[in-house]
């Protein structure tokens, strides 16, 4: 039989496009309630400051002004603050300095976005223009914009319970055998680097709106989230103590998240604590500058490196010390992005024995930190990559070469790294080969004496990553301090005509779940794509589930509708052989048919749905009516997705302007239900690496203002930035979930940086330029140009 | 944001105190300026009309000066709160020193800082804009303070000249900046003004 062209690896179109680009998106900010008002928060314009006093007054007399709250209002309340979700301990055991999180300050702003009041109005104008007669007096404090600043003896203090405004200081590794490692080695490479702090700018901006029902005391949450399951947890147990059975989140359609809008913010506590208080709906929504200074930033690393070679170029060991920025105050998952999800991550696709890194996380007074697609592993991928470039530079090895005689070998898998993980399954030859071909590195040499021809200086650059999908499970990462289950839900309702409905515990916000999701479910049920249905973001409706973050929808999602979907063709066998006369176990199940095995004897999909729901001809004593099966799926470890990335550029030297020429990516995803979507995914996220390695930085001044705070200041990739990308899978399966998949959300963001950089690097060594930051602007290579000029004519 | 700089005027340095003192010169002086009012010895309030890209708009201003040690130096600070747009403030110090009878170098240092939203959309514009408010008002003040007729003959009174009497002068003609700057009487409200105009702008 042929494949089908609406199931497992068939690119069908996304089925939710048709509502996007006709405008007919339902997104938060659409959604209005009977009365609703609007919230206008005010911020504070300082990094650091007391909150001496703060005089409403006028505010709440002014015109359309319902009410206006301070943090002084939610402390009578009792309003708790926004929790961590993950501990992290310093190297002695003890736990990680977590200071208070009040949805509005109380006594001290910590960062330039700070909430600082709320005013609930009839308009969002009247809203905006009361929040101009608030009269606040802040008494400013010394202030610490960067990592820098944050750990010089004698720096101002951000909390006083973090000495050093040190949150953490983690270890992770066998530091001894590292040590050893390095006495014995041939050469050490060593690399000192900075991954740029980025600002997500999802395209949608965060919106949140409050709904309180006086008759049934009901909240409602409508909020622009990846997991509104997580949201109700948190917001409804540790902050507003609202029990869940009265709190519904619902997250409708969102327009991207990128990590952003994991986390519960403040604006979703404070909408929903004012509209309980003024017993009307309150929304709230995000202009553009108010995304820059509230929004969770991004990355924000220092790092040092070493890495310890013998005389064949073989890793020894690898020694890191990095400084995490973790912002003033702890986002949800902000903690564990630069340790379990980084510096597990460091032994890459290498074979690496020995791997030791410690991690200084410290408190600033900028925008928090937290996950930004990739999470942490970018962060890995960035300094492992560049560093193996260096390593190749100080053995005179060959880059490709010495990732080759490094690579852990096919027969390897499970592997076992030094950093906790242990690599299901990978082939990491074949995607390197396979990129090699495609981006025709063999002919490079020629390209680059043509451009020289022409004055221009071309580079070409490879990173072979590795990143860990779907983090998992539960207890393991409960033992290493997750607060939260990291399992995913899904039920299959399947009604009575054969028509299926898909309920998820993940969120799409971009990825294409209505499309995926439902492939799964035609190709396991054989039943047309059009006769499934996926729902998901609304607790009203969906089962307890995580959401969507880390590249998790499919493999642990997905996952959970296939063991759902198993429950429903196991139940749907035992009424089948009911109206077949026939053994259970003479059943067969496929391409949506039930039959009896050698036999022409089946009933079709919709005939079994039928006979559950009127069960009049139906085993009553021994089977409940009905076909609705929910499963929960806790996976047995991460997955593991890695690849190849080639950047191929040419840059001006009078001008240090870099262009990518060509981009070309290899990625190991596992089984890929969608290569369409796949390919949309991976060009996202190659879009976003680009971005961090060439355009993008966020900057703080040294006071602590942002100055990077809008769309002239802080520069999105855009399509003339972007080359032409090739996208190519090299599968190999998962093996401990029954799809075989791995998950592709991340690995563009992941794998592109470090290649596109050390294409640059490649550009400018023969002037003698070893290093380049991010993001490599015209500016900066230009300076580098102009340095190694300069260094070359002194010599 | 630190800006310093010096400039020669060739007027006596009692003759440019009193004209940095004088709220009619600083009016012809500033440009867009409407009203100058002198609240008492220590404080002005200005209401300007500043351009800032494509968008104009009208600003009260109030600067104080303090430290003063007449005819020598003085400092100066201003100070705007914009509420939800955030708030700038600035200070100079002002030092007049007499090269020859009318011929004053003026020296300064002035620091600015911008918060909130203003530094975050704002805080390059107000760099370039009160750079070149500033040097329109340099030009203005020298060609006012420069005494044409009788130099030496500084009256007690104010060296309050009509504009008329200013306008037949050549402008710039005595003025000879040793490189270009600012004079922090003016590029304070003017910071201020522009302050006041990009407060209006992102709170829009």
């Amino acid at each position: 039989m042929a494949p089908r062209d609406d199931g497992i690896g068939a690119s069908v179109r996304r089925k939710e496009d048709f509502r996007f680009l006709t405008g007919r998106g339902m997104y938060t900010d659409d959604i209005n309630r009977p009365g609703q008002l609007s919230a206008y928060i005010l911020r504070s314009p300082y990094p650091h400051a007391e909150l001496v006093r703060i005089d409403t007054s006028k505010a709440a007399q002014a015109k359309g002004v319902v009410a206006v709250f301070t943090g002084a209002d939610m402390a009578k309340d009792n309003v708790g603050g926004l929790p961590c979700g993950w501990l992290i301990k310093f190297k002695d055991g003890s736990p990680m300095k977590e200071p208070p999180h009040p949805p509005l300050a109380q006594g001290r702003v910590r960062y330039v976005g700070d909430q600082v009041a709320v005013v609930i109005a009839e308009t969002r104008e009247a809203a905006r223009d009361a929040a101009e007669l608030i009269d606040v007096e802040y008494k400013p404090l010394p202030a610490i914009a960067t990592i820098d600043d944050a750990i010089k003896p004698g720096a101002a203090q951000i909390w006083d319970i973090a000495p050093g405004n040190t949150c953490y200081d983690w270890e992770l590794g066998d530091k001894g055998a590292v040590d050893t490692a390095f006495k014995k080695a041939h050469k050490v490479a060593k690399i000192e680097l900075v991954n740029n702090r980025l600002i997500p700018n999802a395209m949608e901006p965060r919106a949140a709106l409050g709904d309180f029902d006086p008759a049934s005391g009901d909240y409602t949450l409508y909020t622009t989230s990846q997991n509104p399951h997580v949201i109700r947890l948190l917001m409804g147990a540790f902050v507003l103590h609202i029990p869940e059975s009265k709190l519904r989140v619902f997250a409708p359609d969102v327009g991207g998240g990128f990590g952003s809008k994991i986390y519960h913010y403040a604006e979703e506590a404070i909408v929903t604590w004012a509209a309980g208080k003024v017993k009307r709906p309150v929304k709230w929504t995000a202009d553009r500058s108010e995304s820059f200074m509230s929004d969770a930033h991004g990355r924000d690393h220092v790092t040092r490196a070493e890495l310890a070679l013998d005389k064949d170029g073989k890793f020894l060991a690898l020694r890191v010390s990095t400084l995490a920025n973790l912002g003033a105050y702890l986002s949800t998952f902000s903690t564990c992005i630069p340790t379990y999800l980084y510096a597990t991550l460091l032994a890459g696709v290498y074979t690496t024995p020995a791997i030791y890194c410690e991690v200084r996380a410290v408190f600033t007074n900028t925008v928090p930190v937290d996950a930004y697609r990739g999470a942490g592993r970018p962060e890995a991928t960035y300094l492992l990559e560049r560093l193996v470039d260096v390593a190749a530079r100080e053995t005179n090895m060959d880059r490709v070469e010495i990732r080759r005689r490094n690579f852990i070998p096919n027969d390897a898998f499970p592997y076992q790294t030094p950093v906790a993980l242990q690599y299901d399954s990978g082939n990491y030859h074949a995607t390197l080969d396979q990129a090699l071909k495609a981006a025709d590195w063999a002919g490079f040499e020629k390209r680059r004496a043509e451009a020289k021809a022409r004055g221009k200086l071309r580079g070409i650059g490879v990173s072979t990553y590795i990143e860990a999908c779907g983090i998992a499970p539960s207890n393991i990462a409960g033992a290493l301090g997750a607060r939260a289950g990291l399992f995913e839900t899904a039920e299959v309702r399947v009604h009575p005509t054969g028509t299926v409905t898909v309920f998820t515990g993940c969120h799409s916000h971009g990825q294409g779940h209505e499309t995926t999701y439902a492939q799964l479910v035609a190709e396991g049920l054989g039943i047309p794509i059009e006769n499934v249905e996926v729902v998901h973001g609304d607790t009203a409706k969906i089962p307890f589930g995580m959401g969507t973050y880390g590249s998790r929808s499919l493999a642990v999602g997905g996952t959970a509708i296939v063991k759902a979907m198993d429950k429903v063709i196991k139940k749907g066998k035992k009424i089948a052989a009911h109206l077949l006369e026939a053994a259970e176990a003479d059943i067969e199940f496929k391409d949506g048919k039930f039959a009896v095995a050698g036999t022409d004897k089946s009933k079709a999909f919709g005939e079994i749905s039928l006979a559950a729901y009127v069960p009049h001809n139906y085993p009553l004593e021994e089977l409940e009516p009905g076909l609705d099966e929910t499963a929960f799926y806790d996976p047995k470890n991460f997955t593991f997705p890695a690849g190849c990335h080639i950047a191929e550029v040419e840059v001006d030297p009078d001008t240090g302007v870099t262009q990518l020429v060509k981009f070309t990516a290899v990625d190991d995803v596992g089984r890929v239900i969608n290569p369409m979507i796949v390919e949309g995914q991976v060009h996202g996220g190659v879009a976003q690496g680009i971005g961090q390695a060439l355009l993008e930085r966020c900057v703080y001044d040294s006071n602590g203002q942002l100055l990077s705070g809008s769309m002239m200041d802080y520069t999105m990739p855009r399509a003339d930035d972007l080359p032409p990308i090739s996208v190519a899978t090299h599968t190999t399966l998962c093996t401990h979930n029954p799809l075989g998949v791995k998950g592709c959300g991340e690995v563009g963001s992941i794998g592109s940086p470090p290649a596109v950089i050390n294409a640059i690097v490649d550009a400018l060594s023969p002037l003698g330029v070893r290093d380049i930051s991010m993001p490599a602007t015209p500016q900066r290579v230009w300076q580098a140009i102009q340095g190694a000029q300069t260094r070359q004519a002194a010599e | 944001m630190d800006m310093t700089g010096e400039y020669r005027i060739p007027a006596a340095r009692e003759t440019v105190w009193r004209a940095l003192n004088d709220p009619e010169i600083l009016k012809q002086c500033i440009p867009g300026c409407e009203t100058v009012e002198k609240v008492s010895d220590t404080e002005f309030t200005a209401r300007v009309a500043v351009a800032v890209g494509p968008v104009k708009a009208k600003f009260n201003g109030r600067v104080t000066l303090t430290d003063l040690q007449p005819p020598e130096s003085y400092t100066i600070s201003g100070e705007g709160q914009g509420g939800v747009a955030g708030f700038g403030k600035g200070s100079a110090n002002v030092r007049l020193e007499a090269e020859a009878p009318i011929m004053t170098v003026l020296r300064y240092t002035a620091q600015a800082t911008v918060g909130g939203k203003l530094a975050q959309i704002g805080a390059r514009l107000v760099d370039a804009t009160a750079r070149k408010l500033a040097d329109e008002f340099f030009s203005r003040f020298a060609s006012v303070v420069a005494a044409p007729a009788e130099p030496g003959a500084a009256a007690p009174e104010p060296v309050a000249t009509p504009a008329e009497t200013v306008s037949t002068e050549t402008p710039t003609a005595a003025a000879a900046p040793a490189r270009p700057a600012l004079a922090p009487v003016v590029w304070i409200p003017l910071l201020i003004a522009v302050i006041g105009i990009l407060l209006w702008l992102v709170t829009r």
